[in-house]
């Protein structure tokens, strides 16, 4: 898949794993894994890219005599869930009319 | 290899980075390994899952915008000494001058590849512009009688046309190329950084 294509997805992926309630790092991977894979890696500089954008904001609590860093979503980060659903409607129906075209040639 | 020593090799490989960005990273790493080790896993089965500290890091820099990178760069590691403060005034009139002619370098390689660029361009429109012309003097000698004047006028008209056909895409190729050359001496400036941070 095209990388920038990618990105654009996993972060509204990221945004979808949040946007019941709070979550941090290892379950937002866990909850994600059977729809696409994603590294811890990536995961992160998604995580800091959407911190910055205003779309999550990051609060530590205290878990098993440890901190952990759970991710609450923004209103900002709802509205990119919707924007993207709007997106994706626009998608299908290129879609629905690039296989049109396919079936017309055959 | 265990937690500690990923974290260490982790934080080798993120030096030179700003403060804040490697202990964000480290706390996320941990916190990682930590949840990885609770659901089950071994800790060097958990390392292990997350990858290279190779790849993290790379991914981590690309990622930071290079004025945050200079400016850790420039930032001394520790506080300056009163005589070293003392050479930098006295300096002055000799590392600032050289400052400057080294940005001013740079900027004039910048526009001279944009001026080439524009003068094609205006090469390009002036033909267009001339073209338009030639038929429109063509079609006056028409309305005229003056059938030579009309022809050369017109069959010139035609020709600066079709010149702007070719270099049109002439001068387009050249602008794409120059907008990659551009992106690619920003990423060269950026890695020269990145490569002295870590050397």
């Amino acid at each position: 898949m095209d990388i920038q294509l990618k990105r654009g997805f996993l972060d509204v992926c990221v945004l979808a794993a949040i946007k019941n309630e709070a979550s941090y790092g290892y379950k937002i991977i866990k909850d994600i894994k059977p729809y696409v894979k994603l590294s811890e890696s990536t995961l992160y500089t998604i995580l800091k890219r959407l911190e910055t954008a205003g779309m999550l904001t990051v609060r530590s609590a205290e878990h098993g005599g440890r901190l952990r860093k759970y991710y609450h979503i923004t209103n900002a980060g709802l509205k990119r869930i919707e924007d993207f659903k709007e997106e994706w409607k626009q998608i299908m129906s290129i879609y629905q009319f690039v296989t049109k075209e396919d079936h017309h040639n055959e | 290899m265990n937690k500690n020593d990923f974290l260490v090799r982790l934080r080798e490989g993120l030096s030179g980075l700003p403060q804040d960005d490697v202990a964000e990273c480290l706390t996320f790493y941990e916190e990682m390994i930590n949840d990885k080790v609770e659901d089950g896993l071994s800790e060097e089965d958990a390392v292990a899952e997350i990858g290279s500290v190779d790849k993290i890091v790379s991914q981590i820099v690309a990622e930071i915008p290079l004025p945050k990178l200079v400016k850790e760069r420039i930032k001394p590691k520790r506080r300056l000494m009163v005589f070293e403060i003392i050479l930098l005034i006295l300096g002055f009139p000799v590392w600032f001058p050289l400052l400057i002619t080294t940005f001013v370098i740079f900027l004039s390689v910048y526009i001279v590849i944009w001026a080439v660029i524009l003068s094609l361009w205006a090469v390009e429109l002036s033909c267009i512009a001339s073209a338009l012309v030639g038929a429109a003097a063509g079609v006056k000698f028409l309305c005229k009688g003056d059938w030579t004047q009309a022809i050369v006028m017109i069959s010139a008209g035609m020709v600066l046309a079709g010149l702007s056909v070719f270099l049109f895409f002439g001068c387009k190729a050249v602008s794409k190329g120059a907008v990659i050359v551009t992106k690619k001496i920003a990423l060269g400036i950026k890695s020269l950084f990145i490569r002295k941070e870590n050397a």
